[in-house]
C-alpha cells in the first residue's frame, strides 16, 4: 500500500479527533492485555518459553541462508513450488502469473500482513483477478477501502454502526429492512456472503506465521477458520511469507506457538493452527492440487545482521501495540503504512526509508512496556533510539527541533556554560512558578497546551549537592 | 542473477559482516533431524487419566463440549443425542475412517450417515482425531484417505471422535506420533482448539465465524494402556 507515513503529525491529529477510534482504543486496554496476564499466570514456564523462542529465532537468523535452502528443498520434495521475490513488484508479478495460469477470476484470501505490504489486492484487481478478503476484519476494511489499523484486529478502529453502514451499501441484494444492530447479525451476514466466495474461488492466498525447514511446511494461526477454507477449497494454494519466518523444526514452531497466542489475544492457543506441506497427495480426498510458496525479501536481507537485526525476530503478535500508550492514543492508521505501534515504528523506517518515516521513532514515551511484553524480547526502545539518532545525523526533522537539540547537545558538552545557565533558568522558573506549576510558558507551548508544567525547586540538584544538602 | 541467488547472496553478505555466529552445515542438519524438545510445560505431565481430565477442562474452557463414552458401541446414540439437543436433522457426514466403518450405524434407523469429504450443504460432520493434546485441549487431525479435512471446517457442527488412549500431554508427543506414521508429514495437519470465533467487530467475542459454530468431542474408552 502507498505510505502516508510522511504525514504522521497530520495523521495523529486526525486520530486524536476521531471519537469512534478513541472509544475503540479505550476498550483495547481492558481486553488483550488483561487476557494476556491471565494466560501468563496459568503458565509458570512462560518466561522460559520466551527465552527458548528468542534463541530459536536467533539461531535461525544467524543461519538464514542455510535454513531457507533446506526449507526450499523440502517444499520441492513434497511437490510444491517455491518462488523468490526480491521486492514487492516481483512478488505481485509472481502471484498474478500463478493466478492467470490457474485461469483465476476470483481469489479468496486469508489475513496476511505481507499481502498488505506488497499492495497485492489493488494489483490483482487492476489485472482482472478479483481478490476477496475472508477474515472478518479484513473483509470489512476491504469493503471500505481502508488499511488495517492493527495486526491481528484489522478493523478495531470501527464501530458496529460503521460496519452496518458498509454492509448495507455493499450487500445490495439483501432486503433493506433486515436487522443488523447486533455484532452477531453482522457476523452471520458476512459468513453467508463469504461462503459463496469460498466455494467459487479458483485460488486461495494465505500468509504464513512460520515456515518449517525440517518438513517444508507453511503454517497459519487463525481463529475464524477462514484461512483453512481459503487454502483447502480452491485448486491452488499460494502461501506468501517473508524470509525471516523460517524456523528449523516442528518442535521449534511449537515453542513459538506457545508464546504467540498468549502474547497476542491471551488465548492459550488460537482455534486453528494449520500446517500445510505440499499439494494434495494421490490418496487425499480433498485439498489443493497446486501449492506455491512466495518468499519475500523486500529489504529484510539488508536488515539482517545490522543495527536493527533484532526486529527480524518479530512474530507479529501485536502485544507491543496493545500495551503502547502512543498506539492507544492515536490508533494504527496514524502510522501511515501497514504496520503500527512500536514494532511498526521500528520496522517502517527500515522498509520504506527513514526520510518518510523519521517522525515515527519520535512518537514514543520510552516507557519500555513494549520490550517488557515482547515474547521475542526485542529491545524496541533501544531500536527506536537508534532510529532517532540516525534521523538526527541524516539532517531529518524540523529546523526548530534540530536547532533545539543541537543547542542542548552543545550546552550538555560544556558544563562551564551549562551550569550557570541552568542555575539562572531554574531560579527564574521557580520564582515565577510560585504556585508550583505553569499554565503556559514561552517555548513550551507544545506541552502546556494540554497540561501544566511543574515548576522546579529553587536550585539545581548540583548546586544543592555542593551546598551539602544530601 | 536470479532473485533467489540475489536474496541468498545478500543474506550471506549481511551475515558475514555481522557479529553473529553461524553453525556449520552438519550442525544444522543434525538440528533438523534430532527433534530436540524445548521447554515443555509441566502441566502436560501425568498419566492418561489425568491428561484426559486436563484435556476436557481445557477444551471446555474454550467452548468445546465433551462427552465420555464407555465404548465405541455408544457412538451412534451420542451422535443422536447431540443432534436432538441442538434441533438438528438426523444427517451426518462421516470420515471414511476404519474406526467409523466398524460402527453398526444401521442400529439407528433415524440417523442418515453419508461418507466422504464435506460439501456446503452438510450441517454436521464426524471425524476422528489422531490425538488430543491435554495442555490446551487441542485436537490434532490430519488429511489423508481416511480423513478429509473439509469435514473439520465446512459444516456448522463438528463432532470429533477421540480414543482416550491417544490423548497426550504436550504437542511434542503429537509430532512424535505423526513421525511414527510410515507416510511422513501429511499434507495438512490441523490443531483445533474449540469452535471457530471472531472478535473483529467491536472486540465482541462471537462463536462460529467461518468454521464450525459447535465443536463436540466424544472421548471413548478404548481400553488400551499407553
Amino acid at each position: 500500500m502507498e505510505s502516508k507515513t510522511h504525514k504522521f503529525p497530520e495523521n495523529v491529529r486526525e486520530g486524536l479527533a476521531n471519537d469512534k477510534l478513541q472509544a475503540a482504543l479505550a476498550k483495547l486496554g481492558h481486553g488483550f492485555p488483561v487476557k494476556r496476564l491471565e494466560a501468563m499466570s496459568r503458565l509458570p514456564e512462560f518466561e522460559q518459553l520466551r527465552d527458548d523462542a528468542q534463541a530459536i529465532k536467533e539461531h535461525t537468523l544467524a543461519n538464514l541462508g542455510d535454513y531457507l535452502e533446506r526449507y526450499e528443498a523440502k517444499v520441492i520434495e513434497s511437490g510444491g513450488h517455491v518462488h523468490w521475490a526480491a521486492d514487492a513488484t516481483q512478488a505481485r508479478e509472481i502471484i498474478l502469473k500463478i493466478c492467470q495460469d490457474a485461469g483465476a477470476k476470483t481469489v479468496t484470501k486469508g489475513k496476511s500482513m505481507i499481502s498488505e505490504e506488497i499492495a497485492l489486492n489493488d494489483y490483482l484487481d487492476q489485472n482482472g483477478v478479483q481478490p476477496v478478503e475472508t477474515d472478518l476484519g479484513e473483509y470489512i476494511i476491504q469493503l471500505r477501502g481502508e488499511a488495517p489499523s492493527h495486526i491481528i484486529a484489522p478493523a478495531i478502529h470501527l464501530s458496529k454502526e460503521q460496519v452496518e453502514e458498509s454492509f448495507r451499501k455493499e450487500h445490495t441484494q439483501l432486503p433493506d429492512d433486515r436487522n443488523l444492530e447486533e455484532p452477531r447479525a453482522l457476523l452471520e451476514e458476512a459468513r453467508a456472503m463469504l461462503r459463496r466466495k469460498f466455494i467459487a474461488a479458483d485460488v486461495g492466498i494465505t500468509g504464513a506465521n512460520m515456515l518449517i525447514a525440517e518438513t517444508g511446511t507453511s503454517m497459519i494461526v487463525t481463529n475464524e477458520g477462514n484461512g483453512d477454507l481459503t487454502q483447502t477449497l480452491p485448486k491452488t494454494h499460494i502461501a506468501i511469507a517473508s524470509i525471516e519466518k523460517v524456523v528449523p523444526t516442528l518442535e521449534d514452531a511449537t515453542t513459538i506457538l506457545r508464546v504467540l497466542a498468549r502474547s497476542a489475544t491471551g488465548q492459550e492457543s488460537a482455534v486453528y493452527n494449520t500446517f500445510s506441506t505440499g499439494p494434495r497427495r494421490a490418496d487425499d480426498l480433498d485439498g489443493p492440487e497446486n501449492y506455491h510458496v512466495v518468499l519475500l525479501d523486500n529489504g529484510r536481507s539488508k536488515i539482517l545482521g545490522g543495527e536493527f537485526h533484532d526486529m527480524l525476530r518479530c512474530i507479529r503478535c501485536s502485544a507491543c501495540l496493545n500495551h503502547c500508550p502512543v498506539y492507544k492514543a492515536i490508533g494504527g492508521h496514524a502510522y501511515g503504512w501497514v504496520y503500527s505501534g512500536p514494532m511498526g515504528a521500528v520496522l517502517i523506517p527500515g522498509l520504506i526509508g527513514l526520510a518518510d518515516a523519521h517522525d515515527l521513532p519520535s512518537a514514543s514515551t520510552f516507557c519500555g512496556k513494549c520490550e517488557e511484553v515482547c515474547p521475542m524480547r526485542i529491545p524496541l526502545p533501544k531500536l527506536l533510539r537508534s532510529w532517532r539518532q540516525k534521523g538526527f545525523e541524516a539532517g531529518l526533522g524540523s529546523v526548530k527541533t534540530r536547532s533545539g537539540l543541537g543547542l542542548w547537545a552543545f550546552l550538555a558538552r560544556h558544563p562551564a556554560l551549562y551550569r550557570p545557565l541552568m542555575n539562572f533558568a531554574v531560579g527564574a522558573l521557580s520564582k515565577f512558578g510560585a504556585k508550583g506549576r505553569f499554565r503556559s510558558l514561552p517555548l513550551a507551548g507544545g506541552w502546556t497546551v494540554v497540561r501544566d508544567l511543574a515548576a522546579p525547586e529553587e536550585r539545581t540538584f548540583l548546586s544543592q549537592w555542593k551546598g551539602g544538602k544530601r | 542473477m536470479s532473485s533467489r541467488d540475489e536474496i541468498l547472496g545478500t543474506i550471506r553478505k549481511s551475515l558475514k559482516q555481522s557479529a553473529l555466529m553461524p553453525s556449520s552445515s552438519s550442525e544444522i542438519d543434525a538440528r533438523l533431524t534430532a527433534h530436540t524438545k524445548n521447554t515443555v510445560p509441566k502441566r502436560a505431565h501425568g498419566d492418561n487419566e489425568a491428561q484426559t481430565t486436563l484435556f476436557i477442562t481445557e477444551a471446555e474452557r474454550v467452548n468445546a463440549t465433551t462427552e465420555r463414552l464407555d465404548s465405541l458401541d455408544q457412538l451412534g446414540e451420542a451422535v443422536l443425542r447431540f443432534l436432538a439437543g441442538h434441533n438438528l436433522p438426523g444427517c451426518v457426514k462421516i470420515a471414511p475412517h476404519s474406526l467409523l466403518k466398524n460402527v453398526n450405524w444401521s442400529k439407528h434407523p433415524t440417523l442418515a450417515v453419508a461418507q466422504g469429504p464435506a460439501v456446503d450443504t452438510d450441517q454436521v460432520s464426524l471425524s476422528v482425531a489422531v490425538t488430543g493434546v491435554a495442555e490446551t485441549g487441542t485436537l490434532v487431525l490430519h488429511s489423508g484417505p481416511e480423513s478429509p479435512i473439509t469435514l473439520n471446517f465446512l459444516p456448522d457442527n463438528h463432532i470429533v471422535l477421540l480414543p482416550q488412549s491417544q490423548i497426550t500431554g504436550a504437542y511434542e508427543e503429537a509430532w512424535a506420533m505423526l513421525r511414527e506414521g510410515a507416510k511422513g508429514m501429511p499434507r495438512a495437519v490441523n490443531w483445533v482448539t474449540g469452535p471457530s470465533r471472531s472478535a473483529d467487530i467491536e472486540q465482541t467475542l462471537l462463536l462460529g465465524a467461518h468454521g464450525p459454530r459447535r465443536l463436540h468431542i466424544l472421548i471413548y474408552n478404548d481400553k488400551k494402556t499407553r
